[in-house]
């Protein structure tokens, strides 16, 4: 699991999987908040590059999160 | 300097409001009700004889030398035991007073050696001092009769003398010199709540007695030292004073094991420490001490402390000793070198949360203004990370609540996943005090730890499988909320109403009840029913937690769990409430206050905020990254990739503390350079570069913050033995990067962090020497600190309820895994052991041992003391079990303190969703027989001995 993204996604459901019962837009807010406060560029560099590829495994919450974050970077 | 002398009063202060006015010796007193007339007597400058009282046990009344005269009531009575009363009229010496003390002291000394000037006590002894006190000239009884001091009597053997007790490696017991004044006996039930010492006998046989008449290492005693502190003669005596002698003076200074934070006076005879003798106007320890603080400093004069920087080209080779400057610029070339070749953010750092606030801060300042970026982190990501994300959203503050004095107002404790007894000792003696005047306790554990079975203190015990935190505190919140238990008019009042009302209905959901979660968790719905009305009904309920809450996928979720459980019973803003986490090491409060998260400046202000950054760059005089930077596990995975390449580490030794060691490993051996800065070649030095020998806290100066907010000046008693203080060397490496921090005294260190953090602006070296210490914030509004916060209203305006939904780790037990793995602490030794090891303290715990339950060992043939193989997905380990029913079945724990055992090996990469803090707490594993070490093991051994080498010196040629 330590090779990214594998781990990255696995990382950013856990947070969505946190947020899942606040409802969807709650929910998204806090995952993309909570990735901008604590995930280093390089790391949600990754992510996205993850996302323009399909964004295979991410749950549907975390892939909208990462996707209104793409657009606010 | 001299010698602090503390007064002694002789009995306990009472906290009485009224007030009573009484004469003594002719001289009018006012004192609160319940003082003794010893203590009324003292607080005025009389020193009444005596002998079996002491201010830190309750009176006792047996020597009959503190006796007084009272006008208008016949006898003499005791002053320890007589209250103070309006309108006494107190006389402390007249000629029937003389005539009696000199009696007793007679008969005390008739059986007593006269070994005086070569006892260890001489200079230190209060049978002496009474001696002269009372004026005593002749023993008319002479020394021949019946005794307990000579080993022959009358060429017989002496059937009362009973020889020296040497088991215990810090303190001897001389039975010979005993009065049988029970000062020991009463410290060890009342002050450390052991119990391990009673008199055994009656008359002129009376004993002390560790349990049935066992040597002191073989009984129940903990070694925390009170009985040798309230012994009045040499009878229980430091070994370190009876080899030194008596010190001649005393600095007051700050424990740097656990975060209770004990203050302590580090008695000296010049740079020689004698004795570390707990303070009592320490506010975190009120004069109590635990074996680790009081007598495990000896690592501190270790012969494998590394004095010299040392340097190599690669881990395979010996190591070089060079000089200081060749050491940074060393350093500073190899970490310049590779932000050249691998970008500006390929650099990081740890900060240690066992140095001191200013060296972590300048850790952390080097990292984000001399590296360029904010690669920086501290071993709290391993502990309490998740205490910081959860208050803060609930509470608005990352610590906790109270001031441990709260705790003497407390009416029920929740301990949920902490083991005071062995990990905050000094903190559980004054929680089981509390216990036995009747306060309730509940235990929520997987474990049936000390807490549970600690002498007349019952504790309701809720068992729960490891990793099921989430699903019990919702649960007891299931139970508070639909059982109309819920503080309306404080939720109403102090938080977000709406919130809660979503909150509410989320927990009244059937799916969290009792008997719905009990599958999961294994906890009786009944005992968990009982738990939660008592804790929302019996009074003043106060949470403490450790890191069996933290240490989860769901750690954050737990935090906030227990911040809605405080709120919803309105259990916040007051003594005797709160909610509290025990912090692990000494400043990691500190070292996490200083801005060492990757995303946090000083004061946990993120950095992302102009307005901040802004002030830290005119401060420092560079411009800031306002991007955050990697957390530790983010470091090694970004090693591994190639993107992280050099790493400064101070007293820390994450590869033997973080999960998955072979993963820390791979990472490290990634790395270009890698810089320890540690007393010793730990477990990570041995894939360093560079080796910056660091300092004890009795070589330098600062300040450390413990798990109260409490910050406490720590004072250098002797010359660092490796040259340099911590932050000395941290400004070394600083100026080899080209980045140039002047600071003459930590002091002024401090200075800078009050001038940029809020919440210190009103702390200084020079208030600290004022006060003894302050709890953060301290500034304007509070100038002498904040004790208990949230009084009145949360820091962050409303009080905010989450919810918290039970989501079970992906670390499950199947066929080939099927136990739980769980870890805590042992009494005796500290986190990676680096400490404690290398002291006496390996006689309670020379190596990390399995608990397993009799039945779980009796299906895979395993005995107690056997070698067993344990075995993750992520590694597998040897160790020898330990048979015992307080782990349930399905259950097994161990503790990590030794390098051999490895038990992080064992351990997996899962990590709380919201910070990153791995979860130690809970790995499935299988168990089966084995003949040794593993190939792991031996391998690892290997490499480890191969890479301390240290290359000898070339004498250069006459």
């Amino acid at each position: 699991m330590s090779s990214s993204p594998d781990r990255l996604v696995y990382m950013a459901n856990q947070i969505g999987k946190f947020f899942q019962s606040q409802g969807h837009d709650r929910a998204v807010q806090g995952i993309s908040e909570h990735i901008w406060k604590f995930w280093d560029p390089r790391m949600r560099k990754q992510i996205f590059a993850h996302l323009d590829a399909g964004g295979a495994g991410l749950d549907p919450n975390v892939l909208d999160a990462l996707q209104k974050l793409k657009l606010q970077a | 300097m001299s010698l602090i002398q503390e007064t002694d009063f002789g009995t306990p202060k009472s906290k009485s409001e009224t007030m009573v006015t009484l004469t003594i010796d002719g001289n009018t007193i006012t004192v609160p009700e319940g003082t003794s007339i010893m203590r009324a007597a003292m607080e005025a400058g009389t020193q009444i004889p005596k002998l079996c009282a002491t201010d830190m046990v309750d009176a006792f009344g047996s020597c009959r030398l503190c006796l007084i005269e009272i006008e208008g009531r016949a006898g003499t009575p005791a002053s320890c035991t007589t209250p103070a009363m309006n309108g006494l009229v107190v006389h402390t010496q007249t000629e029937r007073l003389k005539k009696l003390r000199k009696g007793v002291m007679e008969l005390y000394i008739s059986d007593h050696p006269l070994d005086c000037l070569t006892c260890a006590a001489n200079g230190d002894c209060e049978l002496q001092d009474m001696a002269g006190a009372v004026g005593l000239r002749d023993v008319r009884y002479g020394y021949e009769g019946e005794n307990h001091v000579f080993a022959k009597s009358h060429g017989c053997d002496n059937d009362a003398w009973m020889p020296k007790d040497e088991s215990n490696p810090y303190f001897t017991y001389d039975p010979s010199k005993c009065i049988v004044c029970s000062r020991c006996v009463r410290a060890c039930e009342e002050v450390q709540g052991t119990f391990a010492l009673t008199i055994s006998g009656r008359g002129f046989d009376s004993r002390v007695s560790p349990g049935m008449s066992e040597s002191f290492l073989g009984s129940e005693c903990v070694s925390c030292g009170a009985c040798v502190q309230a012994c009045p003669t040499a009878t229980l005596t430091e070994k370190s004073v009876i080899e030194i002698g008596q010190p001649e003076h005393s600095v007051v200074t700050t424990c740097a094991y656990c975060g209770v934070g004990c203050t302590f006076k580090a008695e000296m005879r010049g740079e020689e420490v004698v004795r570390m003798v707990p303070w009592k106007d320490g506010k975190a320890n009120r004069g109590h001490s635990c074996v680790k603080g009081r007598f495990a400093w000896g690592y501190t004069t270790h012969k494998e402390r590394i004095l010299k920087p040392m340097i190599r080209e690669r881990i395979e080779d010996p190591w070089q000793e060079v000089s200081w400057d060749e050491a940074f610029n060393f350093a500073a070339t190899k970490f310049k070198g590779i932000q050249q070749k691998y970008g500006r953010d390929a650099v990081g750092g740890i900060t240690s949360s066992r140095c001191t606030n200013e060296e972590t801060y300048l850790v952390q300042k080097l990292i984000r203004a001399g590296f360029g970026n904010n690669n920086v982190d501290t071993c709290a990501r391993v502990c309490h990370s998740p205490t910081g994300y959860g208050l803060s959203a609930t509470f608005g503050t990352s610590a906790g609540t109270q001031d441990f004095d709260s705790v003497e107002h407390t009416d029920v404790v929740m301990i949920i996943g902490a083991n005071p007894a062995a990990a905050h000792p000094v903190f559980a003696s004054r929680l089981k005090k509390r216990l036995r005047q009747g306060a309730k306790l509940i235990v929520v554990d997987p474990r049936r730890t000390e807490m549970v079975e600690s002498p007349h203190v019952r504790a309701l015990h809720l068992p729960l499988m490891p990793g099921t935190n989430v699903a019990v505190v919702t649960a007891l919140a299931h139970v508070i909320v639909t059982e109309g238990l819920a503080d309306e008019a404080f939720i109403r009042e102090r938080c977000d109403w709406s919130e809660f009302e979503d909150w509410a209905a989320f927990v009244s959901d059937p799916k969290n009840s009792p008997e719905a979660t009990a599958i999961v968790t294994g906890v009786d719905p009944k005992d968990l029913r009982e738990a939660a009305r008592i804790f929302a009904t019996g009074g003043n309920g106060a949470i403490y937690y450790g890191l069996g809450v933290t240490e989860h996928s769901q750690g954050s979720t737990t935090v906030i769990a227990i911040a809605n459980l405080a709120m919803v019973t309105g259990n916040i803003g007051r003594p005797g409430v709160g909610v509290n986490p025990l912090r692990g090491q000494n400043n990691v409060q500190g070292s996490c206050d200083m801005g060492s998260f990757p995303h946090e400046l000083p004061g946990y202000r993120h950095i992302s905020g102009d307005a901040v950054r802004e002030q830290f760059e005119a401060m420092w005089n560079v411009k800031l990254n306002k991007e955050p930077g990697l957390r530790i596990p983010n470091m090694f995975d970004a090693a591994i990739e190639g993107t992280f390449m050099g790493l400064y580490v101070q007293g820390e030794d994450i590869l033997q503390s973080d999960p998955n060691t072979k993963h820390v490993v791979a990472a490290l051996s990634s790395m270009e350079c890698v810089i320890v800065h540690d007393l010793f070649l730990n477990e990570t030095a041995n894939y360093a570069h560079v080796f910056l020998p660091g300092s004890t806290f009795l070589e330098k100066d600062g300040t450390f913050t413990n798990a109260e907010r409490r910050i406490q000046r720590v004072r250098k008693v002797m010359t660092p033995k490796n040259g340099l203080a911590d932050w000395e060397v941290t400004i070394g490496l600083a100026k080899a990067m080209g980045f140039e921090m002047h600071y003459n005294h930590p002091s002024e260190i401090m200075d800078e962090i009050a001038a940029l953090t809020p919440t210190f602006a009103g702390v200084s070296f020079a208030k600290l020497d004022e006060l003894g210490s302050v709890q953060w914030p301290c500034n304007e509004k509070a100038p002498e600190g904040t004790p208990i916060m949230h009084i009145g209203g949360f820091v962050r305006g409303k009080g905010k309820f989450i919810v918290t939904e039970y989501i079970a780790t992906d670390e499950r037990t199947g066929p080939r895994f099927p136990l739980l793995l769980t870890t805590g602490r042992i009494l005796s030794q500290y986190n990676v052991g680096a400490q404690t090891r290398r002291t006496e303290n390996v006689v309670w715990h020379a190596e990390d041992r399995l608990e397993i339950h009799p039945h779980d060992a009796e299906q895979r043939g395993v005995r107690d003391g056997d070698w067993v193989r344990l075995k993750s997905r992520a590694g597998e380990t040897t160790l020898r079990a330990l048979l015992t029913d307080r782990v349930a079945p399905g259950v097994v724990y161990t503790t990590f303190h030794h390098p051999d055992t490895q038990a992080n090996v064992i351990t997996t990469e899962f990590s709380d969703w919201a910070t990153n803090c791995p979860e130690y707490k809970v790995t499935a594993v299988q168990i089966s027989p084995s003949n040794g070490p593993s190939d792991w093991q031996k391998a690892y051994d290997e490499q480890a001995r191969h890479s301390r080498r240290i290359a000898p010196v070339v004498e250069a040629a006459e």
